[in-house]
């Protein structure tokens, strides 16, 4: 079957895109550009990065723009799922869900609608299990954002190995953040993965923060060779 | 040792991590078990297991209802089965029950209407069907949605059938159907 990714640019949306490769066929990605910093849908810092993420994965990449206004927004998504239905003849398409029965629910109504079938290869996954995983597929995800007590500024533009997976279980323990970002705590961007024919090489950023919230947004980034 | 029955398009597709791994997740604490493709199954196959559970699949998939005679076995079946979704749509054709449009995604208010083992009051559950099932009398109704009915079990067998998906929401309800 031929498949979409929506895809964000974060660990989710790229380890499902890995795991519908292995199953599927890819054959583009959707990203949805949100306006709106508070939509649950789709907001994510550094969503330009995708251009080149498509880039290294060698894949078409539809982008649409949205205010981001709760249900408005999902018109949005619809239009970008049927370009690509129409351009790409796709089949179906895959998202990096995982907890969000709001974000499954309304992506499932809009496949259903255009007769296309639809994934969620991270669905349920263990929190912890899934930020192995990213790190055993040898992605290279750094933090981009942060939005939850305790986390600060010092975690921005950290790479997510071992021992960060420890502190984040960690902070679930003591504060019951979700280790993976699934409430929102954490935003994160891929700068590498096994699928990328180069990886992300970051120029020039900024750090924006305000107490324990903050994001790391990249200004300047290019390809290099692996 | 419980058998999980992968009802996906295919064996091994990407379904399998959304339909059929939460449940494991579900059940690993509790007892062993294994995953198997419908399509793979025989009798003598299923007499190995203590009970059996049918997972559901893809909104769009309607593979597995083309090839009900894949699961006669259910019909004679003696151990305790849990169809979730496309599951409990199977052991509705093979008990004489036909499919009964009636699409329901996401968070759905369930009724009880009957008392069982497995969920006692009215509670909220998510779905992810276009169809339910029409009851033969071999079947008894234990749940409703305000569309269709939701939940069934064999008159005089330990098989169940629910619409909604408990390996998203109320696992409880899967942990007590172990317990049977």
């Amino acid at each position: 079957m031929r498949f979409a990714v929506l895809y964000s640019g974060g660990k989710d949306s790229m380890l499902a895109l890995l795991k519908a490769a292995e199953k599927e066929e890819v054959i583009c990605l959707i990203s949805m550009i949100s306006k709106n910093k508070e939509s649950y849908m789709f907001h994510t810092p550094n969503i330009e990065i995708t251009k080149l993420q498509a880039r290294a994965l060698e894949l078409p990449l539809i982008r649409r723009l949205t205010e981001g206004k709760k249900e408005e927004e999902l018109k949005d998504l619809r239009e970008a799922i049927r370009r690509a239905e129409e351009k790409f003849k796709i089949e179906g398409v895959v998202t990096g869900a995982v907890e969000s029965v709001y974000q499954a629910e309304r992506i499932q109504k809009i496949c259903h609608e255009l007769r296309l079938w639809c994934f969620n290869p991270l669905w349920k996954k263990d929190q912890e299990e899934l930020l192995e995983e990213t790190m055993r597929k040898g992605l290279k995800v750094i933090i981009s954002g942060v939005f939850a007590y305790p986390l600060d500024k010092s975690w921005l533009g950290k790479q997510i190995d071992k021992e960060m997976i420890g502190k984040l279980v960690a902070l679930q323990q003591e504060y019951g953040i979700s280790p993976s970002g699934e409430g929102g705590e954490i935003e994160t961007t891929v700068l590498d993965a096994p699928l990328f024919k180069k990886r992300i090489e970051i120029m020039d950023f900024n750090v924006e923060s305000d107490g324990n919230s903050g994001v790391f947004q990249i200004r300047k980034a290019r390809l290099t060779e692996k | 040792m419980i058998l999980i029955v992968d009802m996906n398009y295919r064996k091994d597709s990407v379904g399998y991590y959304e339909f059929v791994l939460p449940i494991a997740s579900s059940i690993k604490d509790l007892e062993e078990y294994t995953i198997r493709h419908y399509s793979e199954l025989s009798r003598t196959d299923i007499d190995r297991y203590s009970r059996i559970i049918l997972s559901g699949n893809a909104l769009e998939d309607k593979q597995v209802l083309t090839q009900i005679e894949d699961f006669a076995w259910v019909g004679t079946c003696e151990k305790p089965v849990l169809g979730i979704c496309a599951g409990m749509q199977a052991i509705g054709l093979i008990f004489g029950s036909p499919l009964k449009r009636c699409l329901e995604i996401g968070m759905t208010v369930i009724k009880v209407v009957k008392r069982n083992p497995l969920f006692f009051s009215s509670f909220k559950a998510y779905e992810l069907h276009s169809y339910s099932i029409q009851p033969s009398e071999e079947l008894d109704v234990l749940a409703e949605s305000e569309k269709c009915p939701q939940a069934v079990k064999h008159k005089k067998k330990e098989i169940y059938g629910v619409l909604f998906h408990p390996e998203v929401r109320n696992r409880e309800i899967i942990r007590r159907f172990m317990d049977l």
